[in-house]
């Protein structure tokens, strides 16, 4: 029996994966689940890469719970994705309401929980939720609507071709019934294959600017952030972390702190000390009394780590080549060359990282903001030696992602603090911690360098980038996988050469390895690369006196691809009628990229204040295919526009005798309202009809097109964020 | 100490053993009034701003006993969804949350820059609108302060001839 069921386990569903509940065990009047998508595909780590779908990775040998009906006939989705800002549940939520004909204000989501609902085996992130999900969740809403038909025919004692559904009611033949009534009490039910999907031009949900499905809850301040979560008799917990770089946890003097008022336990594990109060500033105030004795080998410092990235240091690995531009450029006198860098980069998202932990004898349960449930949920199981399922992880909502909640060691030591007292105890990060202990964007160092022909068009051109890691190191992507791809393809991504009719390209990704943490940031490499090859190709159509946009232009492929990105730029640059011409002070910059399959140009315009560049206005052209929800991508354009605006004018990690600073936002300068554009044109182009990536896209060109404005505007060529003009 | 005050219309007398503690933990953790965020602890983000007397306040750095004898609005005083403040029917308009964490900082913010000043200017918000957002949904966030001063202003108006 198991064989077969493993053996039916095919990209489609099938009747026999199916788990049907009615009534029992949950709040719902029906429970449906699947045994869906075991033995998935494991394209996991390719999928991740620049051009590759990632998969949807849902993997789990017990049946899993995707909708219940509810006695008032709403139906709640069990998201095995994440929400953190980016709008997944609402745009989940239009998919399955969608298929099942109910309205919007029939259906909620919640986040599936470990123990019973579908985990994803990679995260959430890379931009590819509602890609990933696009056709399985709408197959399985399909299937359960059909379910609901036959139950209505069998009951009414009628063929279900005269029934209709619509609002969550099943009528036909002078009946009607709402789905819950369909459902109540009934266990036995006949699952059909799963039906055609409705066609594009019958979508009634999808493509419209539904409300966020979490606005009220987000506007009236429900306790829905794993910050917010508590238990009965709950305590608070507070982790000594390293303040230097490298510090490596030796032993503690924690006789001061036990002595503390408040305090319940001062816990030491082989990795870490930590302490277990009645309240929060209780725990923080007996932490300052533990004395570490720490093992750091070095103080390291700026200089060191600027040292390190720079091109030709690390191991090179090269990810793209065509032609012979190497030799091409070596033997030109008129060769270009250009240095560009990026700083380490802070996530800073508002919600610190954190966790809820109740450890009793045989099981625990972890309420968290985490982006990788299931990894959460394996790491925290093989530390307190539990069986996987014996672990619910409760996932919240996210207050901020961004990559920073990939590694969650944080769930691991909220439970050993709670196994050690026996009580829930609630431990998260100080803001300094945050600042100290995060997973960096890495640094980066670019060198570009391209020959010009006689017609003043790019005959080669080469990038070479190098940066500490962003994939390697984290745990969606196996140790092992790294001698196999060799570059690291989170530090790469966006820095392939995008311009397909450059006869001779070549690219090289040199890998650093860094003694502080790196990990993915928003767009992982996406802002730095196209900030540095960006602006390069804005350098080489001013030395071959061309119209930035047409010279952009003239370098596209006649593919596919091709065509896309050049849709999007060709739309900016009309939209914003753009021209090098400086007008009243104001400047324009374009600049271009596809990420992840999804082109996106950004025309802007900046003026100088003093020294500091103000960016007024953006007109952004994106093509993510088909778009779910346009209001919402639209606030993820804006979103990303700012955020990558942020990194470019401001953001910036330095390292000081051991330690990284700054620790506090303000001295971590990011942009506040008065910095952001008034103004944001965002233009949705559907050059596919099935949704792409929409999240990191258009953060990408941000960067070099305010560095291209400024250019216009000074004359100057800024090729290190953040962006300085220093004295003018 | 006891410390007598009153919350979201509430009166509370509370037996706080350290004076000393932050406003923002008395909300969150004995009140339980999870709507005001940490953010930071040193009154650099704004994420746990909250009324004091009407004044907007950054709690995490507001030691308890200033708050004695005073009137306290967090987020969840502020309006419900049967009859929100005209900052959250903005909010809501605008469907301006993103991940949403910083979300009540800034509408306490707002609600108390209107309440002083129902017609800010763009520099007016600029100067006085300073919280932190990571997920920058700062383009919604200014359209929606204007709105919600139109609503303000509506509101004083038909309060100025019901009167």
């Amino acid at each position: 029996m198991k064989l077969q069921v493993a053996k039916m386990a095919e990209k489609k569903i099938s009747r026999r994966k199916f788990l049907v509940r009615g009534g029992l065990g949950t709040v719902g009047v029906l429970a449906v689940g699947t045994y869906l998508f075991r033995g998935v595909i494991r394209r996991g780590i390719a999928g991740a890469i620049n051009t590759a779908d990632t998969p949807y990775m849902g993997d789990t040998s017990s049946p899993i719970m995707w909708f219940e009906i509810l006695e008032n006939n709403t139906i709640v989705l069990h998201s095995p994705k994440v929400e953190m800002g980016q709008g997944t549940f609402t745009g989940l939520a239009q998919l399955v309401a969608e298929e099942l004909e109910i309205s919007m204000e029939q259906i909620s989501v919640v986040h599936a929980q470990s123990v019973s609902g579908n985990m994803d085996g990679f995260a959430t992130g890379g931009s590819t939720s509602l890609s990933a999900l696009w056709v399985p969740i709408r197959e399985l809403a399909a299937t359960m609507r059909e379910m609901l038909k036959i139950k209505a025919a069998e009951k009414w004692g009628v063929n279900t071709d005269g029934l209709e559904v619509s609002d969550g009611f099943v009528t036909g033949g002078g009946n009607s019934m709402t789905y819950a009534e369909v459902a109540e009490g009934e266990t036995e039910w006949e699952i059909p294959d799963v039906p055609e999907l409705k066609p594009i031009k019958d979508f009634k949900l999808i493509g419209k600017p539904v409300a966020r499905v979490d606005l009220q809850d987000k506007v009236f301040g429900a306790p829905i952030f794993g910050m917010d979560a508590s238990m009965p008799e709950m305590l608070y917990g507070s982790v000594v972390r390293p303040s230097k770089i490298g510090a490596k946890y030796k032993d503690a003097d924690i006789s001061k702190a036990e002595k503390m008022p408040g305090v319940v336990k001062v816990v030491k594990e082989k990795d870490f000390v930590g302490v277990v109060a009645r309240s929060f500033i209780e725990a923080e105030n007996a932490k300052a009394a533990i004395e570490v004795d720490w093992q750091t080998d070095k103080n390291w410092q700026t200089s060191d780590i600027k040292s390190m990235i720079e091109v030709g240091k690390g191991e090179p690995f090269v990810i793209q080549k065509e032609g012979n531009p190497k030799s091409m450029i070596e033997n030109d006198d008129t060769k270009i060359v250009s240095v560009y860098w990026s700083p380490i980069g802070a996530h800073a998202q508002l919600e610190p990282n954190g966790a809820l932990a109740h450890v009793e004898e045989e099981s625990a349960t972890i309420i968290m903001s985490t982006q990788v449930v299931k990894i959460s949920r394996d790491e925290i199981a093989e530390r307190l030696d539990l069986d996987a399922d014996q672990v619910n992880i409760i996932p919240t909502f996210l207050g901020g992602g961004f990559g920073r909640r990939l590694h969650t060691p944080n769930g691991i030591q909220a439970a050993l603090l709670s196994k050690a007292v026996g009580k829930p105890v609630k431990c998260f990060f100080t803001r300094k911690e945050e600042f100290q202990n995060d997973t960096f964007r890495p640094p980066t160092h670019h060198v570009l360098k391209a020959k010009l022909n006689k017609e003043g068009l790019i005959e080669a051109i080469e990038h070479n980038v190098s940066s500490g890691d962003v994939a390697f190191g984290s745990p969606m992507v196996p140790g092992i996988a790294e001698p196999i791809l060799g570059a690291d393809l989170g530090a790469w991504r966006g820095g392939m050469v995008q311009y397909g009719a450059i006869p001779n390209f070549r690219a090289v990704s040199w890998r650093v390895k860094l003694p502080f943490a790196t990990s993915w940031w928003r767009s992982l490499g996406l802002l730095a690369n196209t900030f540095a090859i960006e602006s390069f190709i804005d350098e080489l159509a001013v030395k071959a006196k061309k119209n930035p946009v047409e010279f952009r232009l003239a370098h596209l492929q006649d593919d596919e691809r091709g065509k896309r990105l050049a849709s999007v730029i060709r739309t900016a640059a009309d939209k914003a009628k753009y021209s090098d011409e400086i007008v009243e002070g104001r400047a324009m910059g374009v600049a271009a990229s596809t990420d992840a399959n999804t082109p996106c140009a950004h025309v802007v315009e900046v003026s100088i204040d003093k020294k500091n560049i103000r960016l007024h206005k953006v007109t952004c052209a994106m093509d993510p295919g088909l778009v779910v929800n346009p209001d919402q991508v639209r606030a993820q354009c804006e979103g990303a526009i700012i955020m990558g605006m942020s990194a470019t004018l401001f953001e910036k990690m330095e390292v000081e005798n051991g330690e990284l600073t700054p620790t506090i936002y303000g001295p971590y300068q990011m942009a506040l309202m008065k910095h952001a554009p008034k103004e944001i044109d965002v233009i949705l182009l559907e050059g596919a009809d099935a949704p792409g990536a929409v999240g990191e896209p258009p953060m990408g060109p941000i960067g070099a097109a305010i560095a291209n404005a400024v250019f216009r505007l000074t004359g100057r060529r800024l090729r290190e964020m953040p962006l300085q003009l220093g004295s003018v | 100490m006891t410390i007598l005050l009153q919350v979201n219309g509430v009166d509370h007398a509370l037996e706080i053993a350290d004076e000393n503690m932050p406003l923002l933990w008395v909300v969150r953790d004995i009140l339980n009034l999870k709507g005001t965020k940490f953010g930071c602890g040193k009154a650099a983000c704004g994420a746990c701003t909250l009324h004091v007397d009407g004044e907007a306040v950054r709690s995490c750095s507001y030691a308890v006993k200033f708050a004695m004898n005073k009137k306290i609005t967090t987020i969840e005083g502020l309006g419900n969804e049967q009859n929100p403040h005209p900052v959250q029917k903005a909010w809501v308009e605008h469907v301006v949350p993103q991940c949403g964490y910083c979300q009540p900082g800034f509408m306490m913010a707002t609600a108390a820059l209107l309440s002083k000043n129902p017609n800010p200017s763009d520099e007016e918000i600029d100067k006085n609108i300073i919280n932190v957002c990571r997920c920058a949904t700062y383009y919604r966030m200014r359209k929606a302060i204007h709105r919600a001063g139109e609503l303000t202003r509506e509101n004083l108006t038909n309060e100025t001839t019901s009167s």
